[in-house]
C-alpha cells in the first residue's frame, strides 16, 4: 500500500485556473474522499493524480516518487468511472484481464486471481456475460473488481455510485466500506454527495473552485467547518445562518447581538474583532430546539414529516427562514407561532470574511 | 370497467381493420414498384432465350440456351468477372483499411482539423465520370498530367498507368472516390466510443496501438460492415470509370461484367447475349447479397 502526496498542484487549461496550487498528503490505507459542488475541480484534480489529464505545475509522489509524467497505466493506481467504462464487446472475464494480460502476466495466474477477485464481489455466475447482460450493480461491481485484480497501490474512484438508484447507492457504500477495510487500499473517491463522504471518508476534502477549503475527518468537519462554505456544505438539511452585531469578547466565550436584541454569548474565542463588528451566526437545523413560547419567535410557514424526524421551517420577523429538525411525533401546525431556542455551545460564528471563530472547546468525536 | 370491456368492439376486428386499410394504402405503390422491377427483369430474361441482334435482323426466334452457353464459354466472360472480384475486393480494402486509419487520425485534435475534414471527405461529391477524367487527364497523363510532370522534374520516365496497369489504376480511382464514404462513417462511429472506456484502457496499461487493436476496431465493427455492405453493392457495377478511362482495354484488361454487358448490348448490338450477361449478373448480385445481408445481419444483432 501507498502514499499520495500532492504539492502545490495547478491546472490551467488555455489561460484559466481549474486548479489553484493543491498541497495533501494521503496515509497509507487512508479513505479520502474529494467533495464539493459540481466544477469545483474534484474531477480534474483526480484525474491529474490518474494522469488523465497533465499536470501544469507543482508536483505530485505515490510512495515518495515522484510521478507527474509517468504513463497512467505505470503509476500502479487503478481507477473506477462513473460510467464504469466496461468494455462492451468483452465479457466480464475478459474486462478483468485485459490489465493484467497487457503487463504479461502469465494465463494460469491471470485466471486464478481473477476468479478469487470473483469470488469475493460474487461475480463468479456472471463472468461469461457482457456488460450488456449486467444490472447497474453488477456492472459497478464488474469495475471494481477490474481495478482490484491489478492489485494497485492506490484506487481512484470517480463518482462511481452516482448512476444506481439510491437503495443500490446505499447497500455498495456499505460494500465499498468493507472491501475497503479487507483490502486495506489508499483509496481516493471523489463525490457530490456528502453522506457518502460523510459515511466512507477518514478523511474529507471540501474543495471549491479549485481551493482546499478544509481537510479533515467526517466529524470535525461537521462540528468545526473552517469557513461558511463548509458550514453551508457539509450537514443536510444545511445550517441556519443569521446576521448579528458583536458585542465583546473574552477567554471563554465571545457575545453577540441578535437583530430581535437578545443577546447571545457563543464559547468560541474571537481575537482581535471590534465590538459593533457585522458577524454570522449558524446553527444546524437539529441543534434549533422549539418551544411555544419565549423570545425569537416565528411563524411555521411548512412542515415537512420525514416520518422519524420533522422539519420544521420557521419565518422569522425579519423574513429570513430558520429550519428547525424536531422529533418525527412534533405536533407542531403550519401558521402557528412557535419560539426558538438557539443553545450557545452549537452555534457557531463566522468573521466578515467568512472564517469561523476558534471554538474553546473541541467536540470529543472531531478531536 | 366491465360493462366498457363488454360494449367495445372485440380487439381482433379492429386490428384486421387497421391492417386491412393499410395494405390498401400501400398497394398503389407496391404495384408501381413491382411493375418497375418485374417487367425489366421479364423482359431480360425473355431476350436472353432469344436470338436478337440489332446488326442481323435475319437472325431472330428462340435460342434456348445458346446465349448462355456462348457467354460461359466465352473467356471474356470469365476474365471480367475475375476482374468484377478484383476491384470490388481491392477498393473495399483500400477504402476500409485506409478509412479506419483516416478516421483514427481525425479523430485527434490538430491545427486545421475543420479543413482537413471537408478535404477529405470532398472526393465522394465529385460524379464518377468527372473524377475519372481527372485521374486520366489531368493527373496521370503521360504528357500533360501532374504525376508525369513531378516524375519527370526529377529525372524519371513517368508511367503510362492506364496503358501498363489499366485495372490497377481504375482500382486506385475508384477508391480514391470511395475512401471518404468511408472515413465519414468510421469517423462519426470513433467519435461515438465512450471517452471514460479509452481511459480505462490507458489506466489498464494499453499503449495507442493496444487501445487501436483491443478498444477502437472491436467499437468499429458493425459501422465496418455497414460500410462493406454498401460499397459492395455499388462496386459491383462499376461502370463510368471504365468507361471513361480505359473502355473495358486493353482487350478486356479492366473489362468488368457490367462493362462486359454494356458492350454487348451498345458495342456489339447483341441484345440477346447481353440480356444473358445481365441475368448472370442479376443472379451473382443476389448470391453476394444473401452473403453479405446475412454477416451484417448477425453483426448488428449482436
Amino acid at each position: 500500500m501507498a502514499t499520495v502526496e500532492l504539492k502545490n498542484l495547478r491546472k490551467t487549461y488555455l489561460t484559466e485556473e481549474i486548479i489553484k496550487g493543491i498541497s495533501l498528503s494521503i496515509e497509507e490505507r487512508e479513505f479520502v474522499v474529494f467533495v464539493g459542488p459540481s466544477g469545483c475541480g474534484k474531477s480534474t484534480l483526480l484525474r491529474m493524480i490518474a494522469g488523465l489529464e497533465d499536470i501544469t505545475s507543482g508536483d505530485l509522489l505515490i510512495d515518495g516518487h515522484r510521478m507527474n509524467d509517468v504513463e497512467p497505466g505505470k503509476r500502479g493506481l487503478a481507477m473506477v468511472f462513473q460510467s464504469y467504462a466496461l468494455y462492451p464487446h468483452m465479457n466480464v472475464y475478459k474486462n478483468m484481464e485485459f490489465g493484467l494480460k497487457l503487463s504479461g502476466m502469465p494465463e494460469a495466474e491471470r485466471r486464478a486471481k481473477i476468479e478469487h477477485v470473483a469470488r469475493t464481489l460474487q461475480l463468479e455466475p456472471y463472468l461469461n456475460h457482457k456488460p450488456g447482460q449486467l444490472s447497474g450493480g453488477q456492472r459497478q461491481r464488474v469495475a471494481i473488481g477490474r481495478a482490484i485484480v491489478r492489485n494497485p497501490k492506490v484506487f481512484l474512484f470517480d463518482e462511481p455510485l452516482s448512476n444506481l438508484d439510491a437503495a443500490l447507492r446505499g447497500q455498495m457504500r456499505v460494500e465499498l466500506s468493507a472491501l475497503h477495510r479487507k483490502l486495506g487500499a489508499t483509496t481516493i473517491y471523489v463525490t457530490h454527495d456528502q453522506v457518502e463522504a460523510m459515511t466512507m471518508a477518514d478523511k474529507i476534502v471540501v474543495l471549491q473552485k479549485g481551493v482546499v477549503e478544509q481537510i479533515g475527518s467526517p466529524l470535525e468537519l461537521y462540528h468545526h467547518p473552517r469557513n461558511l462554505f463548509v458550514a453551508r456544505f457539509i450537514g443536510s438539511p444545511p445550517m441556519n445562518f443569521f446576521s448579528a452585531i458583536f458585542q465583546g469578547g473574552d477567554a471563554a466565550g465571545s457575545s453577540v447581538q441578535l437583530r430581535d436584541g437578545s443577546s447571545l454569548y457563543v464559547p468560541v474565542t474571537s481575537p482581535g474583532l471590534l465590538p459593533g463588528t457585522k458577524v454570522t451566526v449558524g446553527i444546524r437545523p437539529e441543534h434549533v430546539e422549539l418551544a411555544s413560547s419565549g423570545p425569537n419567535s416565528g411563524v411555521v410557514e411548512v412542515i415537512e414529516r420525514l416520518g422519524a424526524i420533522t422539519l420544521v421551517h420557521v419565518r422569522m420577523p425579519d423574513g429570513e427562514i430558520i429550519v428547525v429538525q424536531t422529533d418525527g411525533a412534533a405536533l407542531t401546525d403550519v401558521d402557528t407561532r412557535v419560539s426558538l431556542t438557539l443553545p450557545p455551545h452549537n452555534c457557531h460564528l463566522f468573521a466578515p470574511d467568512g472564517l469561523a471563530f476558534e471554538a474553546c472547546h473541541r467536540h470529543p468525536l472531531a478531536a | 370497467m366491465q360493462a366498457v370491456l363488454e360494449h367495445s368492439p372485440p380487439a381482433g376486428a379492429t386490428a384486421r381493420t387497421t391492417k386491412r386499410t393499410g395494405f390498401l394504402l400501400l398497394s398503389p405503390s407496391v404495384l408501381i414498384l413491382l411493375v418497375w422491377s418485374i417487367v425489366p427483369l421479364v423482359m431480360t430474361l425473355w431476350y436472353s432465350l432469344q436470338n436478337y441482334n440489332l446488326v442481323d435482323p435475319t437472325l431472330h426466334g428462340f435460342a434456348g440456351l445458346d446465349n448462355y452457353w456462348y457467354l460461359l464459354t466465352d473467356p471474356d466472360f470469365l476474365h471480367s468477372l475475375l476482374n468484377t472480384l478484383v476491384l470490388v475486393a481491392g477498393v473495399l480494402i483500400i477504402s476500409v483499411g485506409g478509412g479506419t486509419l483516416l478516421a483514427v487520425l481525425y479523430d485527434q485534435e490538430f491545427f486545421g482539423r475543420g479543413i482537413a475534414r471537408i478535404m477529405v471527405i470532398s472526393p465522394f461529391f465529385i460524379m464518377p465520370t468527372v473524377s475519372a477524367l481527372l485521374w486520366k487527364n489531368l493527373m496521370l497523363h503521360p504528357i500533360y498530367g501532374v504525376y508525369s510532370a513531378m516524375m519527370r522534374a526529377v529525372g524519371l520516365t513517368p508511367i503510362d498507368w492506364l496503358a501498363r496497369f489499366p485495372l490497377m489504376t481504375v482500382m486506385m480511382i475508384v477508391a480514391w472516390e470511395w475512401l471518404p464514404f468511408a472515413v465519414l462513417i468510421l469517423l462519426t462511429a470513433v467519435q461515438s466510443l465512450d471517452g471514460e472506456q479509452r481511459e480505462a484502457a490507458r489506466m489498464d496499461g494499453a499503449g495507442p496501438i493496444a487501445r487501436f487493436r483491443y478498444i477502437i476496431l472491436p467499437h468499429l465493427g458493425r459501422a465496418i460492415s455497414v460500410v462493406v455492405m454498401i460499397e459492395t453493392i455499388y462496386l459491383l457495377t462499376i461502370f463510368a470509370e471504365i468507361s471513361v478511362t480505359t473502355a473495358g482495354g486493353p482487350g478486356v484488361a479492366s473489362t468488368n461484367l457490367a462493362y462486359l454487358i454494356y458492350s454487348r448490348a451498345l458495342l456489339q448490338f447483341d441484345v440477346g447475349g447481353a440480356s444473358a450477361g445481365g441475368v448472370v449478373a442479376i443472379v451473382i448480385a443476389n448470391i453476394v447479397a444473401i452473403f453479405l445481408v446475412r454477416a451484417v445481419a448477425r453483426n448488428l444483432e449482436a
